[in-house]
């Protein structure tokens, strides 16, 4: 058996991306349950520091492929890197991140290895398969779990034949955990021009506008969160007002951003950010299936709708029936009241 | 001078959005069977991207390619109304049971016949949400792929400019052509159906359609042909078996759980003062805020 892969995803500022390092922490435990090694493929124009906080995570491995033509990321130099360290390497198991990056480049990279890859997986375990038909049994697959069906049924996939087995994550479902002992990793390095041909710089980037990441949903222990029953990006403000007397975060869900009442980094749900605050406080959000699929592990749930039968109040501790436009300004004049 | 093809490959899939209460069973799971089937939302995106490269490139023509049970002819009529020129339905049982890596197989084969020079797609469809197959077909038809787009800035025979639309902002890419866009939901949404188009190919049909309605020995074909909508089987588009449908799929579904929307209990308010009153004491008093 080979080992376990993760391919590092740089970001804008030149580190490692958040959910790259969540995945390198749960691939650390899925090679130690399989007892083979944990390696992490970076592919940027210059690794800086990026190398130091890999090694944080009992690494063994790192490939490191450096080049002007691998940052910004673009599918087909990244494509043409990546495949020709899996064919030499012929991982176990990759695991890249649910963005727009792991997204664009592990389909393409499954389809050319012709293995299997699962999506948005929401958890990943070690376990035993039989196959129905032939009987064969399989040990130590990695199954990949995630919802399907629009959220409305969740989904344990397996590859038994073929290699590697893929799966992208998305943010915020993998718990960051850095190594008990930071370990020095053996670091192999490309040659890039060696390795990409000239149809592999066919797309050119003309323009990039990229904002700074202004929120941090993940660390936030409050989060007062806003559907598309807010009604507005003026109405949103009260949220805002709530948040800051509570110290709290501000999020949304897709069906608000969408409306343009909030931003899309506030996003929260199965296409956004998976959040577990200790208070979650959701106002007029009906509690569609995918939203859910992004909060459901909050410590406490407050809902506050018009609706008494919305979606969400099922998994409320408090659901209010009333508008959030009089609730939030009370919950405001209270907590002032009763805080000090 | 030849017309620019253009491909768009649609979806039928069950309306995974909107799960009403008729959809709902007994036990709190979702009865895929009673979902209608709409045109995939992404897909729809894609088609007006499509049509809007048309529009400007004005030599070019849009093909419609989806791939499902005979009921997916619906797609290709839909698209013809909204200003597609022709569509084509793959369709035959052993496709049954494909992942995406066996879909897109058979849709590259299927592309491999058409022979188009852009092909338009969604990211992502709502039964599967894997936003798998584009890039995927890409790779085996060996076209450059651009996902995520949210705009056509530009077109001309050889090249193409694109707004993409990432997580924390754009990123304006050129890509040749041949190429394949993968459409993003926040793309400009179809153009409406055009009456015209609507009266005069309500009637398009397969040929399997025509034999389900017991009309096969109509001369529908023969007088108006371009009511004819193609239907190609594995052996059309010479697809390897052993590639396709459970076989040809890599990942296998080990067990299905329904998520069981179960009542949680909790605390019911109204709005009043004294319900928001208490709400606030408990939350500080159990330590939540404060």
């Amino acid at each position: 058996m080979k080992n376990v892969f993760v391919y590092c995803e740089v970001t804008e500022e030149k580190r490692i991306a958040e959910v790259s390092l969540e995945l390198l922490s749960k691939g650390r435990k899925l090679a130690e349950t399989l007892g083979v090694k944990l390696e992490a493929v970076v592919l940027t124009d210059q690794a800086g520091d990026t190398l130091d906080t890999i090694q944080e995570f009992g690494v063994d491995v790192i490939h490191l492929a450096e080049s002007k033509e691998l940052f910004p990321y673009r599918t087909l130099p990244h494509f043409r890197v990546v495949h020709t360290i899996f064919e030499k390497e012929q991982p176990e198991i990759a695991l890249f991140g649910a963005t727009s990056v792991g997204r664009d480049l592990a389909p393409r990279i499954a389809s050319a290895l012709r293995c299997g890859l699962t999506a948005d997986c929401t958890s990943l375990e070690i376990g035993d398969h039989v196959d129905n038909k032939t009987g064969k049994e399989y040990k130590n697959m990695l199954y990949q779990i995630r919802p399907a069906f629009g959220g409305n049924i969740i989904a344990t996939i397996v590859n038994p034949e073929t290699r590697p087995q893929m799966a992208t994550v998305r943010e915020g479902v993998m718990k960051l955990e850095k190594a008990d002992k930071k370990k020095i990793a053996e670091i192999k390095n490309y040659k890039v021009e060696e390795i990409l041909k000239p149809e592999d710089m066919v797309i050119s980037i003309i323009e990039r506008h990229i904002e700074p990441q202004k929120v941090n949903l993940k660390g936030a222990g409050i989060i007062v969160s806003g559907g598309y029953g807010v009604g507005s990006k003026e109405n949103f403000k009260l949220l805002y007002d709530l948040a800051a007397v509570l110290g709290g975060e501000v999020a949304a869900t897709r069906a608000a951003v969408d409306a343009g009442y909030a931003e899309h980094e506030r996003q929260v749900g199965q296409t956004g950010v998976t959040v577990r605050p200790k208070l979650y406080i959701a106002c007029g959000i009906s509690g569609a299936v995918q939203h859910r699929a992004g909060m459901d592990q909050s410590a406490k749930i407050i809902s506050i709708n018009t609706d008494p039968n919305a979606p969400i109040n099922a998994i409320a501790d408090y659901a209010v029936t009333g508008d959030l436009m009089e609730v939030l300004p009370k919950m405001i004049a209270y907590y002032k009241k009763y805080s000090k | 001078m030849e017309k620019i093809k253009i491909l768009v490959l649609a979806k039928q899939v069950p309306d995974t959005r909107n799960v009403g209460k008729d959809a709902m069973k007994d036990d709190g799971t979702v009865n895929r069977g009673a979902l209608p089937a709409i045109y995939n939302p992404d897909d729809l995106n894609a088609l007006e991207m499509a049509l809007e490269a048309k529009d400007r490139l004005g030599n070019a023509e849009v093909y419609v390619l989806t791939m499902g049970p005979t009921r997916a002819a619906e797609i290709i009529r839909e698209s013809i109304y909204r200003g597609a020129d022709k569509g084509y339905l793959l369709t035959d049982r052993k496709f049954a049971g494909s992942d995406t890596l066996a879909t897109s197989y058979a849709i590259s084969q299927a592309v491999r016949k058409i022979d188009p020079d852009l092909i338009f797609c969604g990211l992502q469809a709502i039964d599967g949400d894997t936003a798998q197959v584009g890039p995927q077909t890409a790779e085996k038809v060996d076209f450059p792929q651009v996902t995520y787009v949210e705009k056509l800035v530009e077109i001309s025979p050889n090249q193409i400019t694109l707004k993409r639309r990432l997580e924390r902002g754009v990123e304006t890419v050129v890509a040749p052509i041949p190429a394949l866009i993968t459409v993003h939901g926040s793309a400009n949404p179809c153009r409406a159906r055009n009456v015209k188009r609507v009266m005069q190919y309500k009637h398009a049909r397969t040929l399997t359609e025509l034999k389900e309605e017991n009309r096969e020995n109509s001369e529908l074909f023969k007088d108006r042909p371009y009511l004819k909508i193609e239907e190609w089987s594995v052996d059309t588009i010479q697809a390897d078996d052993t590639h396709l449908g459970l076989s040809g799929s890599p990942t296998k579904v080990k067990t299905i759980d329904n998520v069981v929307l179960a009542q949680k209990e909790n605390v019911v308010l109204t709005s009043s003062d004294a319900d928001v009153e208490e709400l606030m004491v408990d939350l500080l008093k159990s330590r939540v805020i404060g």
